[in-house]
């Protein structure tokens, strides 16, 4: 406890690279994986490409990514750019599918509905599906948000600083009390970033406050099917 | 892109399958820690999955389980460990297993979870057993979804052995931490490609397993993927 109280501004700083590593690429996955996952969900053809590509990049061990990713995009091993790659890439491969199925989800009648009533079908996707399948998409942020803080750490093995620097360090020195502190300060820092996004899904979509299941138009099967165990509680 | 040619050097260099650092020995320890790790968490696992699937208690146990431990830095946790029990094999496999458990418990528990209720009363108006039930109903309907928990629990473990490495001086993770110290990056980079193709391997394998082991008969062929919710992702 007595190196916690000392190091303060050390756990501070290192939360504040953490944060600069991980927001990038939770906000940036998001960016890139609804269109990826819309081509997935509209054209069957790119569906089993483009899933299988995103699977195929998830089964990628992160080390040796984050080794091996400088060297094709010109970035340096060490540089907070190559993390911040690597972990979109994650983020891309987790929520490609969610959108996928989360565009699924949205009730055919409620689609035809739409159409019958005038909307484009830019309008129907704008107004109708995005925002349908929006309880789906915030599941599946919130596992890319834990991941993404949690997998931020591993940069600190090639010299990128976060929280993870205060386990290499507490290793090589030998300090219980730093790693320890790094892993609480992650985990509480993973979970003020899910807690941020579920008050921004509430502010976002005020009609899941009450009688969540009635009116997404996402069936309770469904629902369970696509929203990521441990998340839909 | 001369790097890339480095690694494809090293990759191929006769030296690199000889003596005790050789590519085949890290590969096969690299391989038998996966195994060893995947096994003792399958033991813890799989029979509190199947009761906690069977009889529906303790579900909420599973899943906040599981979703609290996707917040669990590996690193962390290796580390912490190590620091503990010493240097060696010992903090790998602790940390390791501790990590594995929670894919393989969701895995287990949701397959027996998504099966159809009307199935299981069905068995059991026609007089089967609790044990018959277990053994010759849901084994066998959850076994997709039991294999989908066991080939992301496996992938992690591959992912993490790598970075195992820091703390025991075993498998392919040396080539990348030794790499890294000399800044030799054929070396580091040719690892790193060894891991990969190891991970990808292992993954086309167990979606073949996972294909296999559908029961005949069962239309809905395709299991659900349950990576995505009850896994973290690669390490």
């Amino acid at each position: 406890m007595t190196w916690i109280w000392s190091n303060l501004d050390l756990i501070w700083d290192r939360t504040l690279d953490h944060l600069l590593l991980s927001v990038p690429p939770i906000i940036l996955s998001f960016l890139i994986a609804v269109p990826l996952g819309w081509l997935a969900h509209r054209y069957r053809v790119g569906r089993g490409l483009i899933l299988t590509v995103v699977g195929l990049l998830y089964a990628i061990p992160s080390l040796p990514l984050f080794i091996v990713l400088p060297f094709i995009v010109g970035t340096t091993v060490r540089s907070p750019l190559n993390l911040i790659i690597a972990l979109t890439l994650y983020g891309v491969a987790l929520m490609v599918r969610v959108v996928a199925d989360g565009l699924a989800s949205v009730d055919r009648d409620v689609r035809q509905s739409a159409r019958a009533v005038g909307f484009s079908s830019r309008a129907e996707f704008w107004q109708v599906e995005l925002p349908l399948a929006g309880p789906v998409l915030l599941a599946g942020m919130r596992v890319v948000v834990v991941s993404t803080v949690s997998l931020a750490t591993i940069g600190a093995v090639i010299g990128a600083q976060s929280l993870g620097s205060l386990f290499t360090d507490g290793f090589q020195r030998g300090i219980q009390a730093e790693i320890v502190a790094g892993i609480v300060a992650t985990v509480a820092l993973a979970l003020l970033l899910d807690g941020t996004l579920v008050l921004l899904g509430r502010v976002l979509m005020p009609w899941t406050r009450s009688s969540r299941r009635k009116a997404t138009g996402v069936s309770a099967p469904l629902q369970a099917r696509t929203l990521p165990t441990g998340v839909a509680a | 892109m001369n790097f890339f040619a480095d690694a494809l050097a090293w990759l191929v260099d006769p030296a690199n399958y000889a003596g005790p650092n050789a590519i085949g020995i890290r590969l096969l320890e690299h391989l038998g820690f996966t195994l060893v790790t995947l096994v003792l968490a399958s033991i813890i696992a799989i029979p509190v999955g199947f009761l906690i699937g069977h009889t529906g208690r303790g579900r909420g146990f599973a899943v906040g389980t599981s979703g609290a431990f996707r917040a669990i830095p590996t690193l962390g946790l290796l580390t912490l460990v190590a620091l503990t029990v010493g240097i060696g094999l010992t903090a790998p496999y602790v940390a390791l297993t501790v990590l594995a458990i929670p894919p393989i418990l969701a895995g287990a528990y949701a397959g027996f979870e998504a099966i159809d209720r009307k199935i299981i009363d069905a068995a059991r108006a026609v007089g089967m057993s609790e044990g018959q039930i277990v053994r010759k109903v849901e084994l066998p309907l959850g076994l997709p979804l039991l294999m989908g928990g066991l080939r992301s629990a496996t992938l992690q473990i591959v992912a993490t052995a790598t970075l195992a490495a820091y703390v025991a001086d075993f498998g392919l993770g040396r080539y990348l931490f030794a790499g890294l110290r000399t800044r030799d990056y054929a070396e580091m980079i040719g690892g790193s490609i060894l891991v990969i193709l190891l991970a990808l391997a292992l993954e086309g394998l167990f979606s073949v397993l996972q294909k296999l082991v559908v029961p005949r008969g069962v239309a809905a062929g395709r299991p659900t993927d349950v990576r995505a919710g009850t896994t973290r992702p690669p390490r």
